[in-house]
Formats: structure tokens, sequence, C-alpha cells
């Protein structure tokens, strides 16, 4: 069977070593310390489980970002689904991810798995199949970057079309560039570059970057990275290249799978279901047009309309650094409950729950050096 | 009258838990020591000197209960033998107590009984005592079976994690992933991986090879649910030394590793039925046990993948093939349940 990994030598041992040996000596001549922020979750599981972490200069830090879906949904979000099961107002259709992340009562979905009033779905699509077969109201948890957006916009546009009247959408759906801005904002982050993400820029392409990264004068490079060893090498090394040029371009590393205009058709089913709209964060906060909500035309399938969730709000359980490791300030072992309360098994904040979050990551492949 | 399916009077104790015993189950499996309806098998087991036995159960659930390669009844017989084996001792007598689903086919039934008669034969074991129960419709998954199994120890020095030391070798018997994927892909009708079988066998001829290293042979185990992560953390847990893994030097195929990278499996956290890890001292002693076990067909592709160490107690460390190091942790979560 093709091996693409292989075919291609995308984690091959030398190539990775050559520029091992190129990302040293840059980071050598910069000598300060560098921070690199890997914006997406996926990046943080690719660094950590390829070990790539173990092959940087000591100045170099990547530090994970905001790009993990669940870990940025804010608490009242939780909270809204946790009501609709226990008052059985409702179906939670959702991905498993975020079963396990605690409400502010610190109970979760996956507490109500066994009655059917909780099922994790694979793909969008199981929603036009389960909706022909659940006589009760179904709301899916529509969280997610523009990578996953999408898929739900256009099994949702396949909803309104039908007369079937039983299916909401609840959204949370995030938007990466204004976090990015909200990051460069705050000078207490000192992001030096960031390793944008590789499968939201298949759909967003190079330009969204461009005005945050390249017009202003808080502007750091920026790489468009994919997920394979040699890919993240290669994102550090061009980050790091343009450090020392002090340069702050947005540049496209993973030009197999990202074209320069990104994936239209993609961009204009999101369009026809949703609009640009403020968002509350965990971690982050409430950023202005960092969101996308359902258009005022479609809200008979607006869960947040129809069930009424008017209040938005984050609670932190107590001790969790989760909000700073999201922005960057902290790394996931500077938390007290790190390893010891906080165990996959029985997370406090939603960095440990994702898969993709920066604590599971941490926790599962082991610190920056072992 | 022929009976088609099993129904709930087959397990009451009475006529037709009778029919069921004689008619189906004994044609196939009756042998000198399973010859009568009582409660208990007297064994006639005689030994000249001082002697050890091994004793062993475990539980079969798998779902489904055939896979490409094999089925619950081959999974039962070596499955239990293989424990055995790498516990030192070579299998003699199995117990086998069947949990079957109301509605379960006769000859689904039958087809599992002739995998399990070939297979005792293979693995040169008897089945001596058994019990078959019913549960209603919805209740079971169409078959459940448990083996118990009894064995003579023939390798003296101890299997055991307390005889491992800094320095030793870790040696992984043969290419590594394929029970679970097999059964995945029967159970998800997964056409990219049909062609992937079971690599469900009876380990004792490899591990009696590895049994003349004598003293040299300090571990072994074979690498089921939880796969080769699991047996490697279980063995540093709470130990003050690290093991290293090259991830390169892991024996794995082609197609396994293309259909875990699609699926975003972890190789090395899926369950095998046909593949151990050893822990032999001596660089000599380990070629020399990579050579024993690539002898044998279920050795083909044995390796070297690391060595015991004193860097990361506690710790299994691996050297991944980009050059990176990271650690290897226990499998979480529920990957693939109903596995074996």
């Amino acid at each position: 069977m093709f091996n693409i990994l292989k075919e291609y030598k995308l984690e091959d041992k030398s190539t990775v070593g050559n520029l091992q040996k190129e990302i040293e000596r840059i980071a050598h001549k910069i000598g300060r310390e560098i921070k690199i922020m890997e914006v997406c979750g996926t990046h943080t599981v690719s660094i950590r489980k390829f070990g790539i972490h173990s092959l940087l200069p000591k100045n170099v830090r990547l530090i994970s970002g905001p790009g993990c879906p669940v870990c940025v949904t804010p608490t009242s979000y939780i909270d809204h689904a946790l009501q609709l099961v226990k008052n059985k107002r409702a179906v939670i259709l959702t991905f498993g991810d975020m079963l396990k992340v605690p409400g502010s009562s610190g109970e979760s979905l996956s507490a109500y798995m066994g009655n059917e009033l909780v099922r994790v779905i694979y793909s969008p699509l199981e929603i036009l199949k389960l909706r022909r077969e659940i006589s009760q109201p179904i709301v899916f948890l529509g969280i997610g970057f523009e990578t996953t957006i999408p898929t739900i916009a256009s099994v949702f546009k396949q909803v309104i079309e039908t007369d079937i009247n039983n299916t909401f959408l609840y959204t949370s759906f995030k938007t990466v560039p204004p976090a990015l801005e909200v990051l460069l904002a705050d000078p207490s982050n000192q992001i030096d570059g960031f390793l944008l993400p590789g499968h939201v820029s298949v759909i967003l392409g190079e330009e969204p970057y461009r005005e945050i990264l390249e017009k202003s004068n808080k502007g750091v490079p920026g790489v468009i990275t994919g997920f394979e060893p040699v890919d993240i090498m290669l994102g550090i090394y061009l980050t790091l290249k343009q450090i020392q040029n002090n340069e702050h371009r947005v540049e496209n590393a993973y030009p197999r799978a990202v074209k320069p205009s990104g994936n239209s058709k993609a961009r204009k089913i999101m369009d026809f279901l949703l609009k640009s709209a403020d968002e509350l964060w965990r971690g982050l906060g409430n950023l202005p047009k960092s969101g996308l909500k359902i258009r005022e035309e479609y809200k008979s399938i607006d869960a947040t309309i129809h069930f009424e969730f008017t209040d938005e709000y984050n609670h932190e359980p107590k001790g969790c650094l989760c909000a700073a490791v999201i922005q960057g300030k902290n790394i996931p072992t500077d938390c007290p409950h790190f390893g010891k309360s906080c165990l996959p098994e029985t997370p406090i904040g939603p960095c440990m729950v994702s898969s993709e979050g920066a604590c599971a990551a941490y926790y599962r492949y082991g610190v920056d050096r072992l | 009258m022929k009976i088609k399916n099993i129904k709930l009077e087959h397990g009451s104790g009475g006529a037709l838990s009778r029919q069921l015993t004689e008619e189906i189950i004994y044609p196939i499996l009756k042998n000198d020591s399973y010859r009568e309806l009582s409660d208990a098998t007297i064994i006639d087991y005689f030994v000249k000197s001082k002697k050890q036995l091994a004793f062993t159960t475990d539980t079969y659930t798998v779902d489904p209960p055939a896979f490409p390669g094999g089925d619950i009844g081959k999974l039962a017989i070596y499955g239990t033998c293989n424990d055995l084996a790498v516990s030192g001792a070579k299998p003699l007598f199995l117990s086998m107590g069947m949990v079957l689903e109301e509605g379960l086919s006769i000859e689904k039934l039958q087809s599992i009984l002739l995998s399990i008669q070939e297979a005792s034969t293979h693995a040169g074991i008897r089945i001596i005592t058994g019990d078959t129960k019913v549960v209603p419709k919805g209740k079971g998954g169409e078959i459940y079976i448990n083996t118990s199994g009894i064995g003579e120890v023939v390798f003296s020095h101890g299997i055991s994690p307390s005889r491992i030391k800094p320095g030793d070798y870790i040696i992984i018997s043969n290419s590594i992933g394929s029970h679970g994927i097999a059964v995945l892909s029967a159970r998800e009708s997964l056409s990219i991986s049909s062609k992937i079988q079971s690599d469900v066998a009876f380990l004792y001829p490899l591990c009696e090879k590895l049994f003349t290293l004598q003293e040299n042979l300090k571990f072994l185990r074979d690498a089921t649910r939880g796969g080769i992560s699991a047996v490697l953390n279980e063995i540093v847990s709470g130990n003050n030394f690290s093991i290293e893994i090259d991830e390169e030097e892991i024996p794995i195929s082609d197609d396994i590793l293309s259909i875990s990278n699609i699926l975003g499996l972890n190789p090395l956290e899926i369950a095998n039925e046909g593949v151990f890890v050893a822990v032999v001292s001596k660089e000599n002693k380990a070629k020399e046990a990579v050579n024993l076990l690539k002898d044998h067909p279920l050795g083909k592709n044995a390796a070297i993948v690391g060595r015991v160490t004193e860097n990361y107690p506690g710790k299994v460390i691996l050297n991944t093939n980009s050059g990176g190091k990271r650690i290897l942790d226990f499998p979480r979560g529920l990957l693939l349940p109903r596995i074996c």
C-alpha cells in the first residue's frame, strides 16, 4: 500500500537532521530566547508525537496557541448543553471530544451517555440520517474553526432545504485570524512568530493573515505549516530565518495542500449559512468579529434562539491555568493540577480533555526536555 | 427435530441442554478426558519429581465472533495457551465455559466449535471440562467464551520484571498490529483493510525456542490489549529503570502502518494475538534470540527494538523515525472495545 510518509520522505531522519542543524545555527546567531506559537491543536499533537520539541535548541521554545476547539469553547456553552439534556428538551449530537469537558458545576455530558440523550457522531453527515430516526428535537454542538465549519454548514444547508424541522445547530464557531490579532496586541505574550495552521489555511488561503502580520507594525513572521516532521521543522526554520532578517511576512511552507487563495467553494458554503459576529473564547474573552453565527434568515435552526441561550460566561476551575496556557503565557507544567489532580481520565480543565489540548499532549508525549 | 437456533431452554439444565451437549458439542469436542456428563473431571497426571503447574484464566468477548484470520474459538484456545506459554509453562488442559445468546445459529456455533477443536489439536491440549449457559436475546454478544488453562512449568529461571536490569535488550517477536486492524475491519466493514488477517496463533513453540537461552531470558509477555505500548509500560511501571525504543526498528508492515495513519491509531497500541515482547540480557544472546525466532514462521520479522536503560526511570521513551524523542505512555481511553 502507498505510504505517503515514506514516499515523500516526510519523516526522513536525514532531512529533519539537516533542518535541525540549520535551526541551531540561526537560533545561535539570534542568541536571545525565541517564542514560536503553534496556533493549531493538531500541530501541538504532531510536535509532541514526533518528538520535534526534543530537537530544538534551548533558546527556541514552541508554545501552544488557542487552536484546540474544545479548549476555547466557553463554559456557558457546556452548561447550556447540559441543561438541554437534564430537562430532556433535546437529544444532543456531538463529536466525542466534547463529552468530558466539565461545565461550571464540574459535571460533563459523558454522565448522560447511556440514556440516548447524548450521542457521539463521527461525521456531521450522520445528522441527516439520525434526524429521520429521532423524534425529539436534535441539537448538534457545532464547535471548531474554519477546518470543520464548511462540512457542518453544508449539512445544515441540506437541513434547511428539507421540511423536517426538528434539527438545530448550536454554534460556537471560531475564526483564527482575529485570535492572532489579540495575541499580538498583548505585549506580555512576546510571541516572536507563528506556525500558522495548515488545515485552516487550506480554506482561508494566505490573504487573511496578511492584514494582521504584514501590514501591522506589531506583525511577526507567520509560516503556514504542514503536519509531518519535515513540514514542522521547515516551518520553524523559515520562521527563524525571518526573525533573523527582521521580517514579518506570511509564508506558505505547505503548498502541497494550501493554495494562496484557499478554497473559495468552502468559504461560500460557510458564508451562505453564517455571518461574522463577536464571540466569547475561553481564555481570550469576548473578541470582536471572531466567530461565525447563523444568519437571521435561518434562525429557525439556531439553537441559541430556539432554546433562548442568552447568558454567556466563562468559569475557570480553581487553580486551573488553561486560560493562560491557551494564550501561551504559561506552559502546562506550570499548573499545580497538571499530572496530579488533572489527568486525561479525570480532567479539570478543557486543555486536558481534548486530545488536541496542550496539557493532554504534554502529559501524553512528555515535556520540553525529557 | 433438528435445532437451528439457540433457545433459552438450551441453558435450562433440562432435556434441551442435554441435547445441545450430546448432539452439537460432544461430536466435535469429545475426547478421552471429556467423556462423561459428570460435575468434575478427574485428571490422571503422574509426575516423578517436583513439578510446578501454572494456572490461568481469560474471557473472550470479541465482536464480531468471526474475523479475517480467525474467530472467537481459535482466540479462546490460543489466547489462554499463550498466557501459559509466556509464563514459561507448557499448556496441558483447558476448561471452557460458553455464554450463548438466544438466537445464535447452530451453524455458527458448530463452526466455532470446529475451530476450537482444530486449535486444541494443533496446540496439543485437551479440553477436559466445560459448561454452557444461554442468555436472553439482546443481553449478550452472540457468544462469550471463558477458558482456564493448566500448564506444566518448563522454564525454571522465572519470568518476571524483577529480573530485568539496565543493559537488557527488548525484542518484539513479529510484525505488530494485525489482530486489532482485522477485527476493526470486520466490525466496521472497512474495505481498505479487508485483506489484513488477524495474527492469532499458538505461541508456545516460539516461546520454547527462547527457553533455551536459560537465565538470559528475563521476561515474556504477549502484547494483546493495549499492544506493545501497554506491555512496555507495565514493565517499567514503578521500577527504577526505563526502556528506550527505536521506532524505526519496530517490525510493522506498510499496510498496517498506512491503515493506522489513516485511522489515526497508534500501531504500538493496537492489540496483537500472535506477538510477544521478550527481554533478554547480553547482546549476543539477544541476537541469538532473534535468530531463533526468525527460524519459525511466527517469528520471521522478529527484531531487537530497544534497550533497558537508567536514563528515565519508570518511563518508556520512543526515539521517533524523524530523530525526535518522546514518552510512549500507557494507552488511554477505550480505543477499540471488545477486541479479544
